[in-house]
């Protein structure tokens, strides 16, 4: 059973309780104020752009959201909290009870979110051998967390989780989620039970996960680790484990001395927050269309295979760009050649360079993409052709039409591909067929422009006005 | 009269008339600083001040008091200028930041005195003997406590080394120290004057406030501090009214109620006494005295010290020796935990014994298994107490008390005793935990020639009806004309 | 806690292991002779303040603030940081533009 704690850093302008900036990678230390750095007599003043923005995520997640919210403080030293207290919330948290489906093949699971809530980030520290240092920046960056029931059962399923709710949050454009960057952090909560029994086993909690692989395979470590103290009849002990990503194994933290008594109480620096209906509704009017939602659509509207659907809306900007720029303009009722070769062919070009299909530069735009497609399903350039100009052209900034045209890749006299070409232009324009055989001539010449269009030029004029006369006897 | 001895009413005038100088002003008051500051020892780290630290600034937007000085407590945040709350863990911090009262007292023509006034350190306290720089002295009686923790400002107008200073009050703070040196002293509702830049001793109950010579100075100074402040989220967005306007309207009709569990079997007859004559006098301006009944005030002060305290424990934890302020050295010890050592170290050496008892009061009172009992059910209580407000404003203009059970205490009477020293709170602590405002104001002396205060109570944001009510009393009785001899 | 005091409904009993305890929590390091004089002090207050067992508060809701103010919030517009040196002016240990402290032990 595993239950899964992200925190999310919300990329507002500002801080949650001041006016300091949360840009990333500045000069330490150059990002505060009185009020983020604790300093006597402060006083935090929450930033409502970190509620809407937080609002939006737990509606998004089918979460309830409280009428009535407020903060409390959660009291514990640590150089980083630099008013030894974190500003959190604690019995009353923004929202409650949602949940979010993952999908493993073809089985839909419901995994059940407790609750989301705000809080306000600590500050970094950085270990020497002497000392430690601490760069406050970070103090004071909108945290929101969100914790699911322990409804997650295998490794797969948690980065299934971890990988719907990044994609959700992306589409909301409320954090950044880069696990590197610790924009998006993750605990886990672990305990293994034996099928059919119903008590709860000790569980652990998991710390220092870097990223989805590590959250696999530390999830992984432990489920055999525990498994082998229980088959020995041993006891799995109720600890938290920090994931070594060297060592390949989870360590025990030092003991602590007893269970941390974080002496929570209301923060009578913040008077409470009541959020009507009116507020809600307005939020979730700037809700557009979620990823599952987008996935639904695709499959109705462009006939995709959920499998390849659901491959294209997982980024939004990729789901944008294939929408908009590829979709939308490809000529064919069918779309599923220009998916295919943006699942296929572009998705390889764009891991290969480490970005996604909609940052890949192809030169002369989408366009070029599509005409490639396009000559490929009407049977005037072989799949392998297509693939290897587009990489070229992506390679050396040439659009796919010139390289074409260079290369001479067309057979110019190749009366199969030509006779290909002649039979769409016949099919897609019939008017100007009936002109002609009505006896207006100008019409052919506007045939024989829309063949030399689709083959960029390349074909032999004679040959194709052969052809087109032939087939229009 | 010498200058120092005028209040600023008057000083505005002769300044506005160009009769004397701002710089007249500061002579004056550095003459009488130098010779009674050994005596009463109302400002601290003296000798790191120099008053050429003083010019006037350059952005006086609205020149309403024409370069007055005005005296702080050492707990407001002056920027680049020592804000220790008399603590040795403070020692030497010098916020990058004024207070908003600082800025709006700047804005009004004030000139800030970085010389800071004494007080009960982090304001634990009722005599300001808990200072790390040793207890002022009363005016009045040099052996005595001035009251606390607003000690030193109290105690510096009474002595005329100050025109007006500013003090802050959690359970009494402002007040009792006051009554005891026999000067005015406002505690506003809570939230009328931004806590921006004070260092929050309980969060839920400080205010800010002015201690002055008589009201009409108290009513200048709280339209200047008052107001909304987008910087403090506990700030009431409540317009303020001219307080100015309230003097001289006297109280004809006036409804005023006198609670019965303020005058109790046992209490001292000579405080008793000159309370009761001054509500005689209020009646015979015309106030129409009733008495009424506050039933919960028997718990008012195990509930402050339940909240005030839990609050405070929270608060204090950000001294800890890694931003500012003193920290333990713990260089060549041989530990394991080096941080942990320098953590307990540091607030084990810099605070003072009473604000390690409030922290380890108010810790415990938060802690696992006793925040129910303790906590919660204190701020269940805390209901109640502002409940039995709510009941007698709904039929009464304001509540007339004493300030505090006794005159002035000697330095080391009650110190050695906490729970003594909080029951002398009995008669102040109530306001804070229901939010209303309340004024002191001298009524009279005792046989050993210590002043008696007056304590007048309204609803919350009628602090127009504490005005009105202390200065038609004033004017017809001149306590506030008399000077201890020193 | 090494072992629980001997706690009644209506009476809360402080033991140096009480005080102890609540010291660590509170991170103040406390001499022999503060402790003893606390426990008895703190004993002192707790009885007095117990006193608050006695009332009767079904169905009262604990005022957490005072003033019914809600919704306080501000905008998400930039405001004016520190220069890193007023930042680190107060630091006890300052290491370029780091503040610093002992040892953290994770």
């Amino acid at each position: 059973m595993i239950g899964l704690e992200v925190h999310l850093q919300l990329k507002t302008r500002t801080k949650i309780f001041c006016g300091c900036s949360t840009e990333f990678g500045n000069q330490p230390n150059s990002q505060t104020c009185p009020v983020c750095l604790g300093l006597p007599g402060s006083l935090p003043v929450l930033n409502s752009t970190v509620l809407d923005y937080a609002i939006k995520v737990a509606l998004s997640l089918d979460c309830k959201i409280q009428e009535y919210t407020k903060f409390d403080r959660k009291n514990y030293f640590y150089p980083d909290l630099p008013k030894d207290y974190q500003i959190s919330q604690y019995d009353l948290p923004l929202a409650k009870n949602g949940f979010l489906d993952i999908e493993l093949g073809s089985i839909t699971q419901q995994i059940r979110i407790r609750r989301v809530h705000l809080e306000e980030d600590a500050g970094k520290l950085i270990h020497r051998p002497d000392f430690s240092l601490v760069d406050f920046n970070r103090t004071g960056i909108p945290l929101l967390e969100i914790v699911s029931e322990p409804d997650l059962n295998s490794p797969l399923e948690a980065v299934e989780y971890l990988t719907h709710l990044k994609s959700i949050i992306e589409y909301l454009d409320v954090s950044d989620c880069d696990m590197e960057k610790g924009s998006l952090r993750c605990d886990a909560n672990i305990s293994l039970r034996k099928k059919g029994e119903k008590e709860l086993g000790t569980k652990t909690e998991l710390k220092n996960m870097n990223s989805f692989k590590a959250v696999k395979d530390a999830l992984s470590f432990e489920i055999e680790r525990q498994t082998g103290l229980l088959r020995k009849k041993e006891e799995v002990i109720q600890e938290t484990r920090l994931w070594d990503a060297k060592g390949l194994k989870t360590i025990s933290m030092r003991a602590k001395e007893g269970a941390q008594d974080y002496r929570y109480f209301p923060e009578p620096d913040l008077p409470p927050f009541v959020i009507d209906d009116k507020k809600v509704q307005e939020i979730k009017n700037t809700v557009g269309e979620l990823p599952k939602e987008k996935m639904l659509r695709f499959i109705k509207e462009y006939g995709l295979s959920a499998y390849d659907a659901k491959i294209l809306v997982s980024s939004k900007k990729d789901a944008d760009f294939a929408e908009n720029e590829c979709i939308l303009l490809y000529p064919d009722k069918d779309k599923k050649p220009i998916v295919n070769w943006l699942i296929g062919p572009l998705a390889s070009i764009a891991s290969d360079s480490n970005c996604s299909i909609s940052e890949v530069k192809i030169p002369g735009g989408a366009e070029e993409l599509i005409k490639l497609v396009n000559l490929v399903e009407i049977g005037s350039l072989s799949n392998l052709m297509a693939k290897s100009v587009l990489s070229e052209s992506i390679s050396n900034g040439k659009p796919a039409s010139a390289i074409i045209q260079e290369k001479n890749l067309f057979q110019v006299s190749d009366t199969g591909s030509l006779d290909n070409i002649a039979e769409v232009v016949i099919k897609d324009n019939p008017k100007s067929v009936n002109d002609y055989k009505a006896g207006k001539n100008n019409a052919l010449m506007f045939l024989i422009g829309q063949v030399m269009k689709i083959s960029l030029g390349r074909a032999n004029p004679q040959v194709v006005q052969e052809i087109l006369k032939r087939r229009l006897k | 009269m010498e200058l120092n001895e005028l209040t600023a009413h008057e000083l505005i005038e002769k300044l506005k008339k160009k009769e004397i100088t701002s710089h007249d002003l500061l002579t004056a008051l550095d003459k009488r600083i130098s010779q009674v500051n050994s005596k009463v020892k109302a400002y601290v780290r003296v000798n790191d001040f120099s008053f050429s630290d003083l010019r006037p600034k350059a952005y006086n937007l609205q020149p309403i008091l024409q370069g007055i000085p005005v005296s702080i407590k050492d707990n407001i945040c002056t920027e680049g200028y020592p804000t220790e709350c008399c603590s040795k863990i403070l020692e030497g911090f010098k916020p990058p930041y004024d207070a908003t009262v600082i800025r709006k007292l700047k804005e009004s023509g004030a000139l800030i005195f970085s010389l800071k006034t004494n007080m009960d350190e982090f304001a634990f306290g009722s005599s300001t003997e808990n200072s790390y720089f040793g207890p002022t002295h009363n005016p009045w009686d040099l052996e005595s406590v001035p009251g606390g923790s607003s000690g030193g400002s109290a105690a510096a107008v009474a002595s005329d080394q100050a025109i007006v200073a500013l003090g802050t009050d959690t359970g009494g703070s402002i007040r009792q120290p006051a009554a005891f040196c026999g000067v005015v002293g406002l505690k506003p509702t809570y939230g009328r004057v931004s806590r921006y830049g004070l260092i929050a001793f309980a969060s839920s109950l400080d205010q800010i406030g002015p201690i002055t010579k008589d009201v009409q100075d108290c009513a200048i100074f709280a339209n200047i501090i008052s107001g909304y402040d987008p910087s403090d989220s506990t700030s009431a967005d409540v317009a303020v009214p001219d307080y100015t306007k309230s003097l001289g309207m006297g109280i004809k009709g006036i409804k005023i109620g006198i609670p019965k569990e303020y005058f109790i079997e046992g209490m001292d007859t000579e405080v008793k006494n000159i309370v009761e004559e001054a509500v005689h006098k209020l009646k015979s301006l015309g106030a129409d005295c009733k008495e009424v009944s506050l039933p919960h005030t028997q718990y008012a002060i195990p509930v402050y010290y339940i909240i005030a305290t839990a609050e405070a424990s929270s608060n204090l934890a950000r001294f800890d020796g890694v931003q500012y302020g003193f920290r333990a050295d713990n260089q060549g010890l041989n530990s394991e935990n080096r941080l942990l050592d320098m953590y307990k170290q540091t607030r084990g050496k810099g605070f003072g014994e009473e604000a390690k008892r409030r922290i380890i009061l108010g810790t415990f009172a938060l802690s696992v298994g006793y925040y129910d009992a303790y906590y919660l059910r204190a701020l269940k209580v805390r209901t109640l107490i502002k409940e039995d407000f709510d009941h007698v404003f709904a039929d009464f203009d304001c509540i007339v008390t004493p300030t505090a059970p006794t005159g002035a205490f000697k330095i080391g009477e009650k110190v050695k005793d906490p729970l003594q020293m909080y029951l002398s709170d009995i008669y102040t602590i109530s306001a804070n935990l229901a939010g209303i405002p309340a004024i002191s104001i001298p009524c009279g002396f005792t046989k050993n020639n210590l002043p008696v205060g007056l304590q007048i109570l309204a609803k919350p944001f009628a602090e127009e009806t504490l005005f009105r009510t202390a200065h038609a009393y004033e004017q017809n009785a001149a306590w506030q004309k008399m000077k201890p001899k020193l | 806690m090494n072992s629980k005091p001997k706690n009644t409904p209506e009476h809360t009993l402080i033991t140096k292991e009480t005080v102890q305890h609540v010291a660590h929590l509170a991170r103040i390091e406390l001499s022999r002779l503060e402790l003893e004089r606390l426990v008895l002090q703190l004993q002192d207050i707790l009885d007095f303040i117990d006193k608050l067992k006695k009332i009767d508060i079904t169905g009262v809701n604990p005022t957490s603030h005072i003033l019914p103010i809600k919704n306080v919030l501000r905008g998400d517009d930039p405001g004016v940081s520190l220069f890193i040196d007023k930042a680190l002016e107060n630091a006890p240990h300052r290491e370029g533009n780091f503040f610093a402290v002992p040892q953290v032990i994770e």
